[in-house]
């Protein structure tokens, strides 16, 4: 187990290996996704309360937690680029921002549209919908710093640093969102979490869920090696890759 | 070693003893101040490592550090404080070597009256007197030193090479950038041409 | 050498960026103008009608608390910096972590301090009532330090970088959110008369966690910025 990832660790290996993973992940995400948006486009029962509207949840629930996911994935990644000096880690945690990012925004945009027919408003400063836009600013930062710091093995480690404090933080920020919120509920009740858990709301969501993950790891193994090849553009294996390519 | 991605040395090597200075040439850009910052343990290498007595430096890095005095291309002192003030704050919590900063200044040529002007005021030659002094004041047996003899009229020049020499002499190690040729015990000095690359 | 080595180090370097601080001292009112200014902007944007303003005040207060607090960061460590005495400090035998917290608490006593200090009456211009006044000093009391020692993390990680003061806004700001919200909610609380133990112990323990881990980020953030 610990060969394989350290042969993971080889840049050459990487490049070979992560195109496959990322094809079948491609496939899983797709495989996943078709049977879980059709339970949750149309075969999970519409909420007694919120009618047909709360189908956006089975889109905004697994967004947020990709959210979440993809930076503690980011984290890690980078703590593990700069202790061991990894390089393919560090552009798996460089990859994993921007896709972070968008989930996070995913989750946002259809946070809101699920508010807009219930309470008439496109924004609503619930807990949730807080904590991800403080999250998205977690991510803005973590992604501007890593492009301000012009030589690359700097910026690996101080973005590192910057993920692992964010990392920390997450909780605090989570659990003083959810108290503000408490505090400042009005009379209407704010509910945009999951209403009670049934096997038929339960399945689309977790489909979703995987299949976004899937997606998700498809992703970031693409953009880390694009990061590969222009790191190791001056090495062996890259160069006789792009002379076999013009061959 | 690199710096943004483009490689400034590579498979480097070299051995520095007691009672001998390493002179460092090479033209502007060659990666000098590079190598005299990877030495001190500020830069990470690339590849490679650096060892003080036999030991990585990571290991040894409090004494190793205890035992260094470094300085660099900036002077490393606060403007708004007179020199002695900043040869003290120097020497807090560190082995002193017993001479007092009014002495190293001395020593070094800075004039008397300067000793209570801000250092924001001085010339870049009266700084890096001042800079220099810091030498005095430790027992420090490794001397890293970047281009010590610029800003430095001649006489400045031969107060320093003065000081090495003696540093030299006392089992001490140095290992210096400049340009400029140093009046020292020729036996006393290696030279490493750091070339493009090389 | 040893223990009093260290302390000897520390006690000079608080010494010494008390000392830098003195000597600058004209420059030392300027946070405090601008919160003083930033207070005063809210009554001029909104209506100054005395129960409005009383409702608003906790939040204007801190935020504005807040802004100066990361306008006085810029100082922390960029003129060692660019002067060369931060490498010289990285290279001393000592834990850096230390220095860093002697570091931060020098500027929180030089720039935290008075804004704790300028506070109450701020607070009054605002019509906060003396219970509010007094939990308003106790959350800045708690909360200036620790948006110095997260603000330092910042300043470590941005202080190579040469515009880095809008990046490093970027970097802080969501950080100090909690503290924000606790700090806010609790004077909220005092004016309606509620319980604010709570939010000060919320307050109390987020200083614990950042003195313990703050310094340790700094320090090697700076190491990296060194680098």
């Amino acid at each position: 187990m610990w060969t394989w990832i350290h042969r993971l660790a080889s840049p050459k290996t990487f490049y070979g290996y992560s195109a496959r993973a990322a094809r079948w992940l491609w496939v899983v995400a797709l495989l996943l996704a078709l049977p879980g948006l059709y339970m949750a486009l149309f075969w999970s029962p519409p909420d007694y309360q919120q009618g047909e509207s709360v189908r956006i949840m089975y889109i905004h629930v697994p967004a947020a937690w990709l959210s979440m996911f993809a930076y503690v994935m980011m984290a890690g990644a980078a703590t593990t680029g700069m202790v061991w000096r990894i390089k393919v880690s560090t552009a798996v945690a460089n990859a994993c921002a921007p896709v972070g990012a968008w989930f996070t925004v995913l989750a946002l945009a259809t946070g809101s549209l699920w508010g807009k027919p219930m309470w008439g408003a496109w924004w609503v400063w619930d807990a949730r919908l807080t904590s991800e836009l403080i999250l998205l600013f977690l991510y803005l930062g973590y992604i501007a710093l890593a492009n301000a710091i012009e030589d690359r093995d700097t910026a690996a480690r101080a973005t590192a640093i910057l993920a692992l404090v964010g990392l920390v933080n997450i909780p605090i920020i989570h659990y003083s969102v959810e108290w503000w919120n408490t505090l400042h509920q009005g009379p209407t009740v704010t509910k945009l979490d999951k209403p009670s858990i049934h096997l038929s709301m339960l399945s689309p969501l977790l489909l979703m869920a995987l299949s976004f993950t899937a997606y998700f790891g498809a992703v970031v193994l693409r953009r880390a090696r694009c990061e590969v090849l222009e790191r190791e553009r001056r090495s062996g294996w890259v160069r006789e890759l792009v002379e076999g390519q013009d061959g | 070693m690199e710096r943004l991605d483009e490689p400034l040395f590579s498979d480097l090597s070299f051995v520095v003893d007691a009672g001998r200075a390493l002179r460092l040439s090479g033209r502007n850009g060659a990666g000098k101040t590079t190598l005299l910052r990877i030495l001190c343990g500020l830069t990470p290498p690339t590849a490679g490592d650096v060892r003080w007595c036999g030991e990585a430096l990571q290991r040894c890095y409090p004494d190793f550090v205890a035992d260094l005095c470094y300085v660099g291309h900036v002077p490393g002192l606060k403007g708004d404080l007179n020199p002695v003030e900043n040869l003290l704050f120097h020497t807090a919590g560190r082995a002193a070597s017993g001479v007092s900063p009014e002495a190293a200044l001395a020593r070094v040529g800075l004039p008397p009256e300067c000793e209570e002007t801000p250092c924001r005021r001085l010339s870049a030659g009266q700084q890096r007197r001042v800079a220099l002094a810091r030498l005095l004041l430790t027992r420090a047996r490794l001397w890293i030193l970047d281009e010590p003899f610029t800003a430095l009229d001649p006489e400045g020049r031969g107060r320093v090479e003065a000081l090495l020499g003696e540093h030299l002499r006392g089992g001490g190690l140095a290992v210096v950038t400049t340009h400029h040729h140093m009046e020292l015990e020729s036996d006393r000095v290696v030279v490493l041409e750091l070339d493009d690359g090389q | 050498m040893g223990n009093s080595g260290l302390a000897g180090m520390l006690t000079a370097t608080l010494r010494r960026d008390l000392l830098l601080a003195y000597r600058h001292r004209t420059q030392l009112a300027n946070p405090l103008v601008f919160f003083t200014i930033v207070v005063t902007l809210f009554p001029l944007a909104l209506n100054p009608e005395p129960q409005l303003l009383g409702t608003i005040a906790p939040g204007v207060v801190w935020v504005a608390a807040l802004l100066a607090a990361m306008l006085s960061l810029e100082e922390m460590f960029r003129s060692d910096f660019d002067d060369g005495t931060l490498e010289q400090v990285a290279l001393s035998p000592y834990p850096l972590s230390l220095v860093v917290l002697a570091k931060v608490a020098a500027h929180w006593l030089v720039s935290g301090l008075p804004l704790l200090l300028l506070a109450p009456l701020l607070g009054v211009l605002l019509r906060l009532d003396t219970v509010a006044l007094g939990t308003l000093v106790a959350t800045l009391l708690l909360g200036t330090p620790v948006l110095s020692l997260i603000g330092a993390i910042g300043v470590a990680l941005t202080v190579g970088l040469r515009r880095g003061g809008v990046l490093l806004s970027l970097l802080v700001l969501p950080l100090y959110i909690p503290v924000l919200i606790f700090a806010a909610g609790a004077v909220s609380n005092a004016q309606a008369g509620l319980e604010v133990t709570g939010q000060l112990a919320l307050l109390g323990s987020i200083l614990a966690l950042s003195v313990a881990l703050a310094p340790l980020a700094a320090a090697a953030a700076l190491r990296i910025s060194l680098s």
